[in-house]
């Protein structure tokens, strides 16, 4: 019966994936934009007071209304999105690069220098995501690389094991056997065979950890762990309104949540598209 | 078998702990200004120097990492600065709230996301798979914190049905069973909410698969009842890799909780984690990292151990 369901709806459920991921596309690309155009060119300060507009509920001359002192929140929400995807995007660069090289290195080497890598990466797994994250910003004292450094340590495992998982596969690979009989160098084999293979894992890996780490910032800043006010993201615009919350208005709160809801399905949707493509086979659930 | 895997897991929290002594080490932060507050300003060199002695901040990391564990084996957490309490009585007020918490959210979650899995399971593709499924990734995507607000916003500022915080009304001194459950019940609602996409996913992927499989080609062939073919055959085997699952999700829980517990003021382990934080109170953030590691190699532990008990297949030692 589940089957039936699927062939009569293969058709539609085609199309409605293609226009899926458009609109994802769409989405990040209206972020993107706005993100990167609004606040250099715009001459409008994010920090201009008005108290005479304060909590103004979302309105045509404000779009998400306007916070406690009367700062317009459409502006401090993409200034705050600006910096979450910033430390989100660095982040997951750096995590990616070490797990990478950790990754490969246990799978290529083998032996005593895999079986220590990966109980490096057991330990670490064996601690909450952020509750390590804590602990570094924590004996760090909370800024902007405390932030970076706690969620790149902190996500550098996943990516690891995923290479490692590849590089083994690969290695027993025909074309690899082939290519050190043909008397390769060691050298060689990893650039031309090993690499282009797990970049599209580790590419992948990557782009899934972007909403991962804007999250984990995010969270961060709202416990007050995170960035300094100066650099408020997403996370220090939901802490700031937590005031306002209490005293019945909403539109501070539900804004900045929901900016860091939108790009996370975005970029969840076009990595499963990715992901897809990828390994047809397995046409997985896009998982968050 | 079980007590193999236990006796792996020591050195797992042996490495936990001395590695967050070695990072405490790395750290900018003086110990001893700390201890001292503004009177470290105006003391003289040798009154600090003393008062390092007195500390023991400078021996080395080793010794102090090595003093650390015996006498934590002993009970002796050392004292809280921020809680102005020994560690370990503070663990032992606030963890029963914590655990009171996390079960009542992850009842709450298992429950409701297996009847709303099977009901989606039941037409893939359907109205509701794909309303529930889509409700479900934005969930996922929400973070807690956000979440917790909100149903303040809605529950005890809007409504003004629910109380917004704390473990009893204020200016109340007995703790009675009314008001803990009036108050447990937001938290637990949004823990249980944080963590109900990844049960609802799971279980409607693994009864949808079920339902394509043998068995129940049979028992519909048999001309059982569709509730019969569901719950009796599809949700039993599609429930198989999930229960083996649950223990893993303990991080995920623990995660959930230090948001949750700090936005709602609940008295629990989690929420004292994030003031230890806060205050750089580093005796009872040490212990509370290796607390929270300890229950995540129990769940792992206890998902093996389930693995074992419902597949035979698996040995123990596999």
């Amino acid at each position: 019966m589940a089957e039936q369901v699927w062939r009569t709806r293969g058709g539609a459920r085609r199309s409605t994936r293609t226009l899926r991921v458009r609109a994802c596309a769409a989405v990040m690309a209206v972020v993107v934009l706005a993100v990167l155009v609004v606040p250099p060119l715009a001459q409008l300060d994010q920090q201009a007071v008005d108290l005479a507009a304060k909590l103004q509920p979302p309105s045509w001359a404000h779009p998400f209304g306007t916070d406690d002192v009367g700062r317009d929140l459409l502006l401090r929400c993409v200034h705050g999105l600006r910096v979450s995807l910033l430390v989100g995007l660095v982040a997951a660069l750096v995590a990616t690069v070490i797990g990478t090289a950790v990754g490969a290195a246990a799978g290529a080497l083998g032996g005593w220098a895999d079986r220590i890598a990966m109980r490096v990466v057991d330990t670490l797994s064996a601690i909450p995501h952020l509750l390590l994250g804590i602990f570094v910003v924590a004996v760090f004292r909370p800024g902007l690389w405390p932030v970076v450094a706690s969620v790149a340590v902190t996500h550098w495992l996943s990516t690891a094991r995923i290479v490692r998982a590849e590089v083994l596969s690969l290695r027993g690979r025909p074309y690899v056997d082939a290519a050190v009989s043909g008397g390769a160098s060691r050298w060689r084999v990893a650039v031309r065979h090993l690499v282009p293979g797990i970049l599209p894992q580790a590419g992948l890996a990557a782009v899934l950890m972007i909403p991962h780490a804007m999250w984990h910032e995010s969270a961060l800043s709202f416990l007050g762990l995170g960035l300094p006010a100066h650099q408020a993201s997403l996370g220090n615009l939901v802490q700031g309104a937590r005031g306002s919350l209490l005293a019945g208005h909403w539109w501070p709160t539900l804004f900045p949540g929901l900016l860091l809801i939108v790009p996370t399905l975005a970029i969840a949707g076009l990595a499963g598209a990715w992901r897809d493509r990828l390994n047809p086979r397995r046409r997985s659930e896009l998982t968050l | 078998m079980a007590g193999r895997r236990t006796l792996s897991a020591a050195p797992v929290l042996l490495a936990v702990t001395f590695g967050v002594f070695a990072l405490a080490a790395l750290s900018p932060f003086d110990p001893v200004k700390a201890y001292a507050g503004t009177a470290g300003l105006t003391a003289s060199q040798a009154e600090l120097d003393q008062l390092r002695i007195n500390l023991g901040v400078d021996r080395p990391l080793v010794a102090r990492w090595w003093d650390w564990l015996t006498s934590a084996l002993t009970g002796d957490l050392g004292t809280s600065a921020v809680m102005r309490q020994p560690v370990a009585d503070v663990i032992a007020e606030r963890v029963g709230w914590s655990a009171l918490l996390a079960a009542c959210a992850f009842t709450a979650a298992v429950l409701a996301g297996t009847v709303l899995g099977v009901l989606a399971a039941r037409r893939t593709g359907g109205p509701l798979d794909r309303t529930v499924s889509a409700l479900a990734y934005t969930l996922e995507a929400a973070p807690a914190f956000w979440l917790a607000l909100l149903a303040i916003w809605f529950f005890s500022v809007r409504l003004g049905a629910l109380p917004s915080g704390g473990l009893t009304d204020a200016g109340s001194d007995t703790v009675t069973f009314a008001q803990v459950a009036s108050h447990l019940v937001l938290p637990a609602l949004v823990l249980g909410v944080s963590q109900l996409p990844w049960f609802f996913l799971y279980v409607r992927q693994g009864v949808a698969d079920a339902l394509a499989e043998d068995p129940v080609r049979g028992a519909r062939a048999r001309g059982l009842a569709e509730r019969r073919v569901l719950l009796g055959h599809a949700l039993r085997s599609g429930m198989l890799p999930m229960l083996t699952l649950i223990g893993s999700r303990v991080p995920e829980l623990i995660t959930g909780a230090l948001l949750v517990e700090t936005v709602f003021s609940w008295p629990g382990v989690a929420a004292a984690t994030v003031q230890a934080a806060t205050s750089v109170d580093f005796p009872l953030l040490a212990a509370l990292t290796v607390l929270a590691t300890g229950a995540v190699l129990a769940g792992n532990l206890l998902s093996d151990l389930l693995y074992g008990l419902a597949d035979p297949r698996v040995g123990f030692d596999g």
